[in-house]
């Protein structure tokens, strides 16, 4: 991804929900989008596969899949690309299933759309993905609402595999479950990544989630890219004044009891004017020069970039 | 933008005049932006202004004979020509507005009345009342009503009397269901439970909680209500339970189908059932209306 | 799939509602003052065989209670007593009746739904173009005329322009053969099936609409176009499967409407079913008539609604849970 604007339209002007965002991911690893609520990880994950709502739009950037240019495909051609390169599962499959068709069906005609194929075939590969995800196979007949909660999340993943794609994408696959049922899907979807060798980006604003799974993570303010890079480096020696409250406001299991720390305040109004750099004004290291000048995305060690003015005196202290 | 005119939950639990001065305000503002009530309500004000200005704007009496001009096409001396007795349909058409509304609103009082209180009970009360008035509601919705509304007035006797009472007694299930919905949800907010708290009792929670949070939502389906009151009235006296001694749309509209006049006389038949649409028409627009401003919920048609 | 506990409940609750359908018209015609058989009674002219005989069949002078169980033994056994205007059994009157108001209806109801579905679909599909906003416009209307009205209107342009037959259901000479037969029919059908037809189909686009348009809203339909799957298996197999649920739920409720529909525009054109019969049973104040016929008419809304339940349950795996 480079530079991608993606815009909603609203009455008081382009509300910018994306602002030039940058990435790269190889195959087979996983990336960590993390942010507060707001903040632009669904808009982004929903302009790689261009099923932005009737109120948004690209203004500016490229999304590269493969060496595939998304943006300037056309309606057609993405359809054809949906599910066979990239997948997407939603934020609370609660609904993300149609009630009044069998489970089965749904992954099926999944399938079909993008490779004409005999039924047993079909049939086969939905055993196979019921297995891989740890269903049984004879539930595929079943109706969405016959499902739990976590299997319903199980029954997604199965169906975002269904293609092989090359990317998938998962927006909060946890959130809208209890913590036990949480483990058990991080666990399917490490196994899944070791088996399969496939590249996802894991939408979550929880850092736990992140830290057991990710390879590599963004962290995104205000539709901004504040800092990427390999999970371990960012952990141990974060250099962003957000992130660094963010791993900060985790409170410790170990250790004596301290006192929470939080970030007080709240997200910029991305419709107005902002200050460059968007976290100014939140930021204890802010100075004047925040406020006029946005800080580039600078590579500050081994795959490692951040954008702020100040990451090194940060480091210092 | 005023905020409190688009919320549906207003909580004014006790009378203030300057207060609901100020709302009524604020919603005239409001719908006056809907081009579609408007509309509508320009309509309504036209017909209703004929219907009490009729004796200053009818040309003649309505049931003046016209010796030997019986059933002449419209001209300037009869605008919507005369029927099958000499008499001029403009004039019936104008005092016929007069008893179409009347029946109309008189109906849709009775209806909105009974609709409203089966509706508060059943959504205030739980249990039993609750069971046996969504019983009643559901049995009066499955009989066909106009076969019942027709069974109704004939037993009552024909008239406009009994034309009324069998679109109130049958028409009022609407009613009930919208203002038990409302009912259910008023009653969950916290000022209820705090005034009972504080030891108030049901009646008055009733009257100074429930019902005027109730009563917009009731304005507005009632709007609908007499639309549709005015069009049943219309098919009753056309079936023959009116009063042919009392012009109405309906009434008229079957002399004209009893005298055979039908395939002849086109000036006959248009008028009356044009003001009929009209004026349902610019009801529903109207209660739409005013529906998407009460309901925010409720999308644009 | 289908419940049993579903099945039993809604039986019961048809039996149940046919019980005070019974008596709820047992009432309207008995008990309520300006009660039409006491007032016969006390009528002049009757021989004293007559009132015998009324007596004997009604009961009428008898305590109330027990006119009632003769009125459900009667009921029950298809006796709804004699016609006043012709002196023969009412049932003979009605079943005819019902077979031709049955035709009509059934006709321009399967017309109006698939009508109104595709109207309503390419009308949410294609929200806010000229073709939406027309037919919203048209909608509403043809929604504020009376049925009547629109069957009078109808019937002179019929007549003037088209020379259609505008009375009856059949013509009485110079037709031979079934072809000619069924020509004759359709010929004699057109008019009143398009006044119902157009009298119906509003509302059903209308719903259609509405509810096609509240499903797009909905989550699933995301994850669909997120598949990359046609257009028109999206708009079929996810959003008609799924608006079709309040539409099956409208068609059950609006059959008391549509014989509203049916009772005017069977005046209007003579056409031989319930609603001709219903409106000759007022003009002459044949009593036996009317309440056999509301009976009738009723429980055959509240059959026609069990049968709607009973479907209901395919198109919807939700619904047996309960």
């Amino acid at each position: 991804m480079a530079d991608l604007k993606t815009y909603y339209r609203t009455i008081r002007g382009p509300l910018k929900a994306v602002d030039g965002v940058s990435f790269s991911l190889q195959k087979g690893e996983i990336l960590g989008l993390v942010g507060e609520s707001g903040c632009g990880k669904t808009t982004l994950a929903l302009s790689i596969v261009r099923l932005l709502p009737p109120a948004s739009y690209v203004a500016a950037g490229k999304i590269s899949l493969d060496g595939q240019d998304v943006l300037s495909l056309t309606e057609e051609q993405m359809k054809d690309i949906r599910w066979k390169k990239v997948s997407i599962i939603f934020q609370g499959a609660l609904n993300s299933l149609n009630p009044v068709l069998p489970v089965k069906e749904q992954i099926a005609e999944a399938i079909l759309a993008h490779r004409k194929t005999e039924k047993r075939n079909v049939e086969a590969r939905i055993d196979e993905l019921f297995n891989a995800v740890g269903l049984e196979p004879t539930r595929k007949a079943n109706f969405p609402h016959e499902f739990s909660g976590g299997m319903k999340q199980r029954v997604m993943i199965a169906m975002a595999l269904a293609c092989n794609p090359d990317l998938v994408i998962a927006d909060e696959p946890t959130t809208a479950l209890d913590v036990i049922v949480q483990y058990q899907i991080l666990d399917l979807i490490r196994s899944l990544r070791d088996k399969l060798q496939m590249s996802m980006i894991l939408i979550t604003h929880d850092l736990s989630v992140v830290a057991e799974l990710c390879d590599k993570i963004g962290i995104m303010y205000a539709g901004k890219m504040v800092e990427f890079g390999d999970i371990f480096q960012i952990f141990e020696r974060p250099k962003h004044p957000y992130t660094r409250a963010l791993l900060k406001s985790i409170p410790k299991m170990e250790g004596a009891k301290t006192r929470l720390t939080y970030i007080s305040g709240s997200l910029p109004d991305l419709t107005g004017p902002v200050p460059a750099c968007r976290f100014q004004g939140r930021c204890p290291y802010g100075q004047k020069i925040c406020e006029e000048v946005e800080p580039r995305s600078e590579l500050v060690a081994a795959n490692h970039y951040v954008a702020c003015h100040f990451w090194r005196d940060i480091e210092k202290q | 933008m005023s905020q409190e005119t688009t919320e549906t939950i207003l909580d004014f639990g006790y009378s203030r005049r300057s207060t609901y001065i100020k709302v009524l305000k604020g919603f005239w503002r409001v719908y006056r932006s809907n081009k579609m009530g408007m509309i509508g309500l320009v309509i309504l004000a036209a017909f209703i202004l004929a219907a009490a200005l009729a004796p200053y704007i009818a040309p003649y009496d309505p049931t003046e004979v016209f010796v030997g001009q019986n059933l002449l096409p419209p001209s300037w001396q009869h605008l919507f020509g005369t029927n099958e007795a000499g008499q001029d349909l403009f004039s019936q058409v104008i005092y016929g507005a007069q008893a179409s509304l009347i029946v109309g609103f008189a109906a849709s009082l009775i209806a909105a009345t009974a609709g409203t209180l089966v509706g508060i009970l059943a959504g205030y009360f739980s249990g039993l009342i609750r069971e046996l008035l969504m019983r009643l509601t559901d049995f009066f919705i499955v009989i066909p009503s106009l076969v019942l509304m027709i069974v109704l007035a004939s037993v009552l006797g024909a008239g406009l009397t009994s034309i009324i009472l069998a679109i109130g007694l049958v028409g009022w299930t609407g009613t009930a269901r919208v203002v038990m919905s409302q009912t259910l949800s008023v009653r969950e907010h916290a000022f209820i439970e705090a005034s009972r708290a504080s030891g108030a009792g049901d009646f008055y929670i009733l009257r100074s909680h429930v019902l005027p949070n109730v009563m917009p939502v009731v304005f507005a389906n009632t709007v609908l209500v007499v639309a549709n009151s005015i069009l049943y009235e219309s098919v009753l006296t056309f079936l023959g339970l009116g009063n042919p001694n009392q012009v109405t749309w309906g009434q008229i509209l079957q002399f004209a189908f009893v005298s055979g006049a039908i395939t002849t006389a086109w000036w006959y038949v248009i008028p009356p059932g044009l003001s009929i649409m009209l004026v349902v028409l610019a009801f529903s627009l109207t209660g739409y209306s005013l529906d998407e401003i009460f309901n925010p919920r409720v999308r644009k048609i | 799939m289908a419940n049993v506990g579903y099945i039993v409940r809604k039986l019961s609750g048809l039996i149940v509602t046919t019980f005070f359908v019974l008596t709820f018209n047992f009432y309207l015609f008995r008990v309520l003052p300006g009660n039409p058989f006491r007032l016969l009674f006390r009528g002049a002219g009757l021989s004293a065989d007559a009132v015998r005989s009324l007596n004997a069949q009604f009961g009428l002078d008898e305590p109330l209670w027990v006119q009632y169980i003769i009125y459900l033994k009667n009921t029950v056994s298809g006796n709804f007593g004699l016609s006043f205007q012709t002196r023969a059994p009412v049932i003979g009157l009605i079943v005819p009746a019902l077979i031709n108001t049955a035709i009509l209806l059934s006709a321009a109801s399967v017309i109006s739904i698939v009508a109104g579905i595709l109207i309503g679909m390419l009308a949410a599909w294609r929200r806010g173009s000229k073709f939406d906003v027309s037919a919203s416009a048209t909608t509403l209307v043809l929604y504020s005329m009376p049925t009547f009205w629109l069957g009078l209107v109808l019937m002179f342009v019929g007549v003037i322009y088209f020379a259609l037959p505008v009375a009856g259901m059949r013509s009485f000479t110079g037709i031979s053969g079934i072809f000619g037969q069924l020509q004759d029919l359709a010929r004699h059908m057109v008019l009143p099936l398009l006044t119902l037809v157009l009298g119906l189909t509003g509302q059903y686009v209308l719903v259609m609409k509405g509810a096609l348009l509240d499903v797009f809203t909905e989550d699933f339909m995301v994850t669909a176009r997120a598949k990359g799957i046609s257009n028109r298996k999206l708009l079929w197999d996810h959003g008609f499967r799924n608006a079709v649920l309040p539409m099956v739920a409208l068609v059950a409720l609006n059959l008391g409407l549509s014989i509203g529909g049916a009772v005017q525009t069977e005046t209007v054109f003579s056409w031989p079913g319930m609603g001709l019969l219903i409106y000759r049973a007022i003009l002459a104040r044949d009593y036996p008539v009317l309440q056999g016929a509301f009976l009738v008419v009723t429980v055959t809304v509240i059959v026609a609604n069990f049968v709607a339940d009973m479907l209901y349950p395919l198109l919807d795996p939700r619904v047996t849970e309960q």
